[in-house]
């Protein structure tokens, strides 16, 4: 009995809790939307978000779909990485999607217009997105300006930037920018044999198992280090982490160049898997960044947590573009993981609602105990 | 240079409308950034009426379309700012994420409502668009070139009515304490809750405001898969440079609505086309801008001391 209640209080799992909570009601908004839309078909649609991939009978189709849906998830993961970092140091990065073009910028523009490596271009994409975070960083450290309104200026800059950048690159037989595969071989990156695991789907990549690692870095940075500490103590509160000693100015800085060399990773590795090409007329900054949000808060804030919460999200927008198409349109599934983080908002309010919860039922245990006692008190005294 | 003043003229009302919504909620203490996600409902409201109302122009009454469509477009962004302020006020949420999942929220919804509306009219129409080519000539009245929309008149209007109800109302007194102070506020009776929820909800409407005020200017079809490019960031920009001030968040939205505004209409003067910038870079200016700006003023800020920090009835 005891150890069933130390369960229920564990910070850990009652976000885990919260999140399969925020999860189900998002999945229930979404289908109550499609009812609306048009009744007949409202499950079956449903079904078909979730069910994503497992739509295919055979089993080697099954594997290739899901291996598409991993290497769409590792970009999410870097970006959900990237939020989750800014955050734990009390910053929000909300210009994860303009440091994530700008990886995608430098490595491809490297990549077709320079016929350079996967690994130089992977880095140069890094150090773009770290140079944006900083901007972002100096600003707010010097000149006191909000991260949010920077980041998101930083990210229409960015985009009309890429834009610009990797308008040489273009396939003039489209909008995109050319495949590597038939303009850049050597950029292509490595897929480490994990191709033939998933059926031969050449976009399963080294992308994967890099993003779980850097996973695991940050958590054990976060966690286990000095430099975290200071980190997340500046986050806490500045005035105390100055005086402390900790150079606060510093350790913003460092936040945010990290944060965006973590989202422009996910950029460069995702367009250097060569899955998708970048239209140079985009008009919208990619959603990416923004689902990094989602997943960062849906995986409760633990690097861990992410590398879950994004596969999810990633499943259930690719599932998204299943649905039956005559009545219904794939946004449906931004729609349900919009509603999601909004929900995950709640998350503060959920834990309060359970301890306060979980804190009566206590009371009353507590107090029928001492009833009990006091009455076998009362007949021992009469006895 | 009529059409640049034209077009001047037209985005910042938009940016003027709403950064009045970002100012009027901030003073009540709560940190709108939803005002990208109530820009487009208040758009989507307003788009709707403009497509189903039957309209001809030279016949029909422009005034009657003009204040349905004003109405639809106040009444959707004051229901959707409404999800803003119980996540924020009753339920104590972070304002960051609530403002930013409801930007994703409204983009989503909006492009789901206007394709599942486009596919059931039409199963082979997948576009997000709405077209009301002729029900946005009920807006606009000929000054010889130059091209007045009535929503500009709406922005001045609006200007005046929030100073007024900020600074010369016992209303916008309370308001504004509830942003400064709100456990001093309280403690003379004043209901933080109610005035941080009557904030939001004129944010909302606004904001609502601007947002079909945006999608009428310039153009007339809409393709709500884009939202608003970040006008609702650009306005909050607006309202730090105003200073949480009407009169200079009016200045601050014209000189932003002139940058904006050279990026359409750069080709119509010899000297800048000669330059052979790139479009993309007139594309950037506004945002350019207002990072340097911000850079600038941020350091001493003015913002409302209470702002984004929900309101605990047990911290004194």
């Amino acid at each position: 009995m005891n150890e069933k209640k130390s369960l229920l209080r564990n910070d850990g799992f009652q976000t885990f809790v919260t999140s399969i909570i925020c999860i189900i009601l998002g999945l229930i908004v979404g289908w109550l939307a499609l009812l609306i839309i048009e009744p007949s078909g409202a499950w079956g649609a449903i079904v078909a978000v979730i069910k994503n991939f497992f739509k295919y009978p055979s089993a080697p189709a099954r594997l290739k779909y899901f291996g598409s849906t991993l290497a769409k998830t590792a970009p999410l993961i870097f970006c959900s990485l990237s939020v989750l970092f800014a955050y734990k140091v009390g910053l929000f990065n909300i210009g994860a999607a303009g440091q994530y073009c700008l990886g995608v910028a430098l490595a491809l523009y490297l990549a077709i217009v320079k016929q350079m490596p996967w690994f130089v271009c992977l880095v140069a994409g890094i150090v773009a997105g770290g140079v944006s975070g900083a901007l972002c960083g100096l600003l707010k450290a010097y000149f006191n300006v909000n991260v949010v309104i920077s980041g998101i200026m930083l990210n229409w800059i960015s985009l009309y930037g890429t834009n610009l950048l990797l308008k040489p690159a273009m396939d003039p037989s489209g909008k995109d920018t050319f495949r590597l595969v038939n303009k850049a071989k050597q950029a292509l990156l490595p897929t480490l044999g994990l191709d033939k695991l998933f059926s031969k789907n050449q976009y399963v990549t080294l992308a994967i198992p890099l993003a779980i690692v850097v996973a695991v870095i940050i958590w054990i940075v976060l966690d286990k280090t000095k430099i975290g500490y200071e980190l997340k103590a500046t986050g806490n509160n500045v005035n105390a982490a100055k005086y402390c000693g900790m150079k606060e100015n510093r350790n913003i800085i460092l936040t945010m160049v990290i944060a965006g060399g973590l989202a422009a990773m996910g950029g460069a590795l995702y367009y250097l898997s060569d899955f998708e090409q970048w239209n140079v007329n985009a008009s919208a900054v990619p959603g990416m960044g923004f689902n990094g949000i989602a997943a960062a808060f849906l995986g409760g804030l633990n690097p861990i947590g992410c590398l879950f919460s994004s596969y999810f999200i990633t499943h259930i927008t690719m599932g998204g573009g299943n649905v039956d198409l005559s009545h219904y349109c794939a946004q449906i599934a931004d729609f349900i993981s919009a509603v999601i983080i909004y929900l995950c908002g709640f998350v503060l309010f959920f834990k309060t609602v359970m301890n306060g919860w979980l804190k009566k039922s206590e009371e009353k245990k507590i107090a029928r105990a001492r009833a009990a006692a006091e009455e076998a008190n009362k007949e021992g005294g009469n006895a | 240079m009529v059409l640049l003043l034209q077009y001047t003229l037209i985005f910042s009302s938009v940016l003027l409308l709403v950064a009045l919504g970002g100012c009027v909620s901030e003073h009540s203490g709560v940190i709108n950034l939803a005002l990208e996600g109530i820009m487009v409902i208040g758009a989507l409201g307003g788009a709707l009426v403009m497509k189903f109302l039957p309209y001809t122009h030279g016949q029909s009454s422009a005034f009657v379309m003009f204040i349905c469509v004003l109405c639809a477009a106040i009444l959707a962004g004051v229901l959707y700012s409404v999800l803003l302020a119980f996540a924020c006020i009753n339920l104590k949420a972070d304002q960051t994420i609530v403002g930013t999942a409801l930007n994703m929220l409204g983009t989503a919804l909006a492009t789901v409502v206007v394709k599942s509306m486009n596919t059931a009219m039409n199963p082979d129409d997948h576009s997000s668009e709405i077209k009301y080519i002729d029900a946005k000539k009920a807006f606009l009245t000929n000054i010889g070139k130059f091209e007045l929309n009535w929503f500009m008149i709406v922005a001045v209007i609006m200007l005046v009515i929030v100073f007024i109800l900020l600074y010369k109302t016992k209303f916008g007194l309370r308001l504004r304490a509830c942003g400064e102070h709100p456990q001093a506020a309280a403690s003379v009776g004043i209901s933080v809750f109610k005035m941080r929820w009557a904030g939001v909800l004129l944010s909302g409407l606004l904001g609502g405001l601007g947002g079909i005020t945006y999608i009428t200017a310039g153009v007339s079809t809409w393709k709500f898969e884009n939202g608003v490019a970040g006008f609702g960031f650009l306005s909050l920009a607006v309202m730090i440079f105003g200073a949480w001030d009407p009169f200079r968040i009016a200045g601050a939205a014209l000189l932003f609505g002139l940058f904006r505004a050279l990026g359409n209409v750069y080709n119509g003067f010899a000297f800048l086309k000669a330059l052979n910038i790139p479009s993309a870079v007139y594309n950037m200016l506004p945002y350019i801008v207002s990072l340097i700006v911000l850079a600038f003023t941020s350091k001493k800020s003015r913002a409302p001391k209470a702002e984004g920090i929900p309101y605990d009835k047990g911290m004194r």
